[in-house]
């Protein structure tokens, strides 16, 4: 493993306390906002000091508070991409990309250097602008370009398209993808989108109220996301309480069946989800089938997205955020005969249950 | 007329204006990353010249730099260096009524500084005197400018303190605004009015020189 981290921070009104191993891949830092994503890479470039805690990188303990060993940020080679990009605005893209090789003394081989990395990144012409006069995707680029002119052993990119808009940020993505593939090392990139992580990262640490889970790969995350807070973040969106049932069944408290999973089911296990896209709809009752009532139909671009709630339940006042409902994502095809109050029977495959202990 | 008043009071504000730009930097510098107890108390203390009447601050000055007050006599006694009722006791008395300016501006222009942009700069491996020279300063030039430009303008108008320390002496200590108020109470109207006129073409200048260098820096970004 090429980094290692084990840090705790109090932030006032949480604590951050994360712990985590990456390798030279691309992981991801995937967590709802606030909940101390950017303050964990600010603590590895050295720009905020942890309470206590570790940071080693490639053997070289950069942060250590029992040795009382705290590198300065300039010595520890880990290049972060801020958020905002942080270009110096008073500097035109040459300067800006020079500031970056300080750590190089010869003018000459500097300015070959600079020049190869304008190239690079598609910065020709561009040298004598200011950063205002640059658009977002090319202040990107000219912040990426500085930071690997200083050679970083370690890169973070802290939400890195959070400044640009839809289709730039596609663009931008594809782009991105190939240079962290160039770059080689460990690269770590905090997001709150699961789309971004699943397309950049083939690793991923969740990050939940300043508390952080093991690494898994991502695929892992989407297929067999290990905690409900895991899981939330991957995009399920159906939740209920469950218990133990039976050596393969589960009971859905809030939902007032019992399923069945197809493989041994944990004792201890809490809750049950189920995404929304993998519900379907049946014409009679029959394993997995619950009776239900649609209770609204919301149309998306592609797709429809059908409230239900269990046909047999307790009715609530609107609004009530206890009331249990069900969310299923269908075609339009699927969807164009439905209509709200209609009884139906909703389905889910024993494999697409998920089950949690936490 | 004789111009000595109009040099003397360009040498005060000069001389006065380059003590209060590094003394009102460093001051700003520093405060702006103290915590916000002893940053409230420093502030108060660091800016009270600026609402005090200045005859208080020329008192205080006095009661410091007196020729018989210990730092007084002893800077006389030992280095010979008489600094009441000379014309450099005009620069204390500029440089400490000035002061507040410059610090309030540069503070207010540090404090609006993106840390982010040193802290990215620190991750690349730059030098903390490079980020202050470089990247801060720059960053902060206009408000830094247009503090330094008001600090000169301050000095220059200063009356009450200079009067109470460095006195009326024509030739000698005489300033633009002791000069003005000196003819006009011997009853010489005529040649205050040429002062008065005098001073509040330096002052349209310098107002000049805020209002251009506040309008570039909002183009400037």
């Amino acid at each position: 493993m090429s980094l290692s981290v084990r840090i705790r921070k109090n932030l006032g009104n949480f604590t951050l306390d994360v712990e985590f191993e990456a390798g030279d891949h691309v992981t991801g830092l995937l967590g709802a906002s606030g909940c101390g994503k950017s303050m964990t890479l600010r603590c590895i470039a050295g720009v905020l000091t942890p309470d206590e805690g570790h940071i080693v990188l490639n053997g070289v303990t950069l942060f250590d508070s029992k040795r009382r060993i705290n590198l300065p940020p300039q010595q520890r080679q880990v290049g972060l991409l801020f958020q905002s990009y942080a270009l110096f605005p008073n500097m035109t893209v040459e300067q800006n990309l020079t500031a970056g090789l300080c750590r190089e003394k010869d003018r000459s081989r500097k300015k070959e250097a600079v020049g190869e990395m304008l190239r690079r990144f598609y910065l020709t012409g561009l040298e004598k602008h200011r950063p205002a006069q640059l658009s977002g995707g090319q202040q990107q680029r000219v912040a990426l370009a500085r930071i690997l002119l200083s050679r970083p052993k370690l890169l973070l990119l802290d939400e890195p398209f959070s400044a640009l808009d839809g289709y730039l940020r596609w663009e931008l993505e594809l782009e991105l993808s190939e240079r962290l593939r160039e770059f080689g090392g460990p690269v770590l990139l905090v997001s709150h989108s699961r789309d971004e992580v699943s397309r950049l990262c083939s690793h991923v640490c969740v990050i939940s109220e300043g508390h952080a889970e093991p690494c898994i790969a991502v695929r892992q995350l989407f297929e067999a996301p290990p905690t409900r807070a895991a899981a939330l973040l991957s995009g399920c969106k159906n939740y209920s309480l469950a218990a133990k049932a039976g050596q393969t069944k589960v009971e859905a408290k809030d939902w007032g069946t019992v399923l069945e999973c197809g493989r041994p089911v944990p004792d201890d296990v809490r809750y049950l989800g189920a995404r929304s896209h993998y519900f379907y709809l049946a014409g009679e009752a029959g394993e997995n089938r619950m009776e239900c009532v649609v209770t609204r139909l919301i149309d998306n671009v592609f797709s429809t997205v059908v409230m239900v709630r269990p046909a047999d339940g307790e009715i609530m006042e609107s609004g009530d955020r206890r009331q249990p409902r069900i969310r299923l994502e269908l075609s339009k095809e699927e969807a164009a005969s439905l209509r709200e109050g209609q009884r139906l029977f909703v389905g889910i495959a024993p494999r697409d249950i998920l089950l949690f202990m936490s | 007329m004789d111009w000595f008043p109009l040099f003397n009071s360009l040498r005060i504000a000069a001389i006065a204006c380059v003590l209060v730009f590094f003394a009102g930097i460093l001051a700003a510098y520093y405060v702006a990353r103290l915590n916000r107890v002893v940053k409230g108390i420093l502030d108060v203390v660091l800016t009270l010249p600026l609402v005090l009447p200045p005859t208080v601050v020329g008192y205080f000055l006095l009661l410091l730099l007196g020729p018989r007050r210990p730092l007084g006599s002893w800077l006389e006694g030992t280095w010979g260096l008489r600094v009441a009722m000379t014309w450099y006791s005009g620069v204390f008395a500029a440089a400490v009524v000035a002061f507040p300016l410059m610090y309030r501006t540069a503070r207010g222009a540090f404090e609006s500084f993106d840390e982010t942009l040193a802290d990215s700069a620190k991750t690349l491996g730059l030098s903390g005197s490079y980020i202050f020279w470089r990247i801060r300063m720059p960053a902060c030039r206009q408000g830094i400018l247009a503090g330094t430009v008001l600090a000169f303008a301050r000095a220059l108008g200063e009356y009450g303190a200079t009067s109470m320390i460095a006195g009326y002496t024509p030739g000698r200590t005489a300033t633009i605004s002791t000069t003005v108020y000196q003819l006009w109470r011997t009853g010489d109207d005529a040649l205050a009015f040429r002062w008065v006129m005098v001073n509040v073409a330096i002052s349209a200048v310098v107002l000049l020189a805020v209002n251009m260098l506040e309008r570039s820096g909002g183009r400037g970004r």
